[in-house]
């Protein structure tokens, strides 16, 4: 697929890598996410060979790829629940967040009822609840509303104004992030 | 303790589908019934014949219908992307296999305990035989278990990969079946078993101490 990549990312950079479908895009997020290994060459954390503190860099990672992790039986909340025990994050106000992302009265159906945008939302949800600074997105605006693409817009700059980093595949235009967005072009070829 | 945290979690969220679906532990001991009470229609009013081959049967429907919950054990946290996210965040996976194993263990293991008194009703076993049933169904249910989640494991990705499963798992039942099978017998004559209890107990720890780093190992190269 893709050769002779090298990017750099520094803190309050959004990069949105383009490319036309099948470029390897996807492929190239879940070597980032430590999800594959790279057929060649070498991925850094803040200067150190990923392959000798990618415990530190799990940490301060989250990714969400196409798949949702989004547990059909469970209802929003418990999914919430679940991710705040394994990733043992502080307990916030979970009902809060949900009503944020516009999910107020669906908080105790089980997510297979809900529509694929509103479990998208859910699934976005870990965003708000991540202490991690990197946050790796496949597709994040699929199915997604135009007041939720907003919404999500706004909370990436935050990210980025509190020194996050993200990383992310969209054929969305995102005019609220131009300033900080940069661009690296994945050639289709087979 | 994030090890503790992510057993905790997984366990408890594995409970909560339980009782949420209930198909999922009633299935597996309903087969158990039925199989079992095929044998006697099938071979007919001859109570001495049922008698002896009853340890045989016991365990044969035992291990089948283990096997017919373990295809699911990790399908669904594979196909939402959650076991992507344990392992992208390197979380303690053999703590989540763990976890997985011990609820899947009460949805397929313990009620076969709980309705063995049912089985020494239904094919004539002795009082001793009984005992000795019980004693086999604690240590050897949960060896099944850790067997078959090894099995489905390894067959996570592929498509068709129930009856792989079984081909794959299946021979590794065998000494299972034989050692408990021969414990069931061997009270049935009024002969002490504890020899064939200590070897099936030294086969579950064999298996405890081994298998979650092999299903771990399994899971990674599937996600990846």
């Amino acid at each position: 697929m893709f050769t002779d990549v090298d990017i750099q990312l520094s803190a309050g950079d959004i990069l949105q890598i383009a490319g036309r479908n099948g470029a390897g895009k996807s492929s190239l997020l879940r070597i980032l996410a430590g999800l594959s290994e790279p057929s060649e060459g070498v991925l850094y954390y803040q200067a150190v060979e990923l392959t000798k503190c990618h415990d530190d860099y799990a940490a301060d990672l989250c990714f969400i790829g196409h798949l949702s992790g989004v547990q059909g039986q469970l209802t929003a909340l418990e999914n919430l629940q679940f991710w705040r025990a394994c990733w043992q994050l502080k307990a916030a106000d979970d009902w809060q967040l949900l009503a944020t992302l516009g999910l107020a009265g669906l908080e105790d159906i089980p997510c297979q009822h809900l529509s694929a945008g509103q479990q998208r939302r859910v699934s976005l949800a870990r965003l708000w609840l991540t202490p991690a600074r990197i946050w790796i997105l496949d597709e994040p605006f699929t199915a997604l509303d135009q007041s939720a693409i907003g919404l999500l817009q706004a909370h990436f700059q935050q990210h980025c104004a509190n020194g996050g980093a993200i990383i992310l595949t969209t054929h969305q235009p995102l005019p609220m992030l131009a300033s900080q967005l940069r661009q690296l072009e994945l050639e289709y070829r087979w | 303790m994030s090890i503790a945290a992510v057993f905790m979690a997984t366990f408890r969220r594995d409970l909560r589908l339980l009782a949420r679906q209930k198909s999922d532990w009633l299935n597996p001991l309903l087969f158990f019934l039925v199989v079992l009470s095929l044998f006697p229609l099938g071979i007919g009013a001859k109570p001495n014949l049922l008698r002896e081959i009853a340890p045989g049967i016991i365990w044969i429907a035992a291990l089948l219908s283990v096997l017919l919950g373990a295809e699911r054990l990790f399908k669904q946290d594979y196909r939402d992307g959650v076991l992507e996210q344990l392992v992208s965040a390197r979380l303690p996976l053999p703590a989540y296999v763990l976890a997985k194993m011990a609820a899947s263990w009460c949805a397929s293991g313990l009620p076969l305990i709980i309705v063995s008194p049912l089985l020494a009703l239904l094919l004539g076993l002795s009082q001793p035989a009984f005992f000795a049933v019980v004693a086999t169904l604690l240590l050897g249910t949960p060896l099944l278990t850790l067997l078959s989640a090894l099995g489905a494991a390894l067959t996570l990705s592929a498509d068709k990969g129930g009856i792989l499963l079984a081909l794959v798992i299946l021979p590794f039942y065998i000494p299972l079946l034989i050692f408990a099978s021969a414990a069931v017998e061997q009270a049935a004559f009024g002969l002490p078993y504890g020899a064939q209890l200590a070897i099936i107990a030294a086969m579950l720890c064999l298996a405890l101490a081994l298998v979650p780093f092999a299903v771990f190992k399994a899971l990674k190269l599937n996600v990846g």
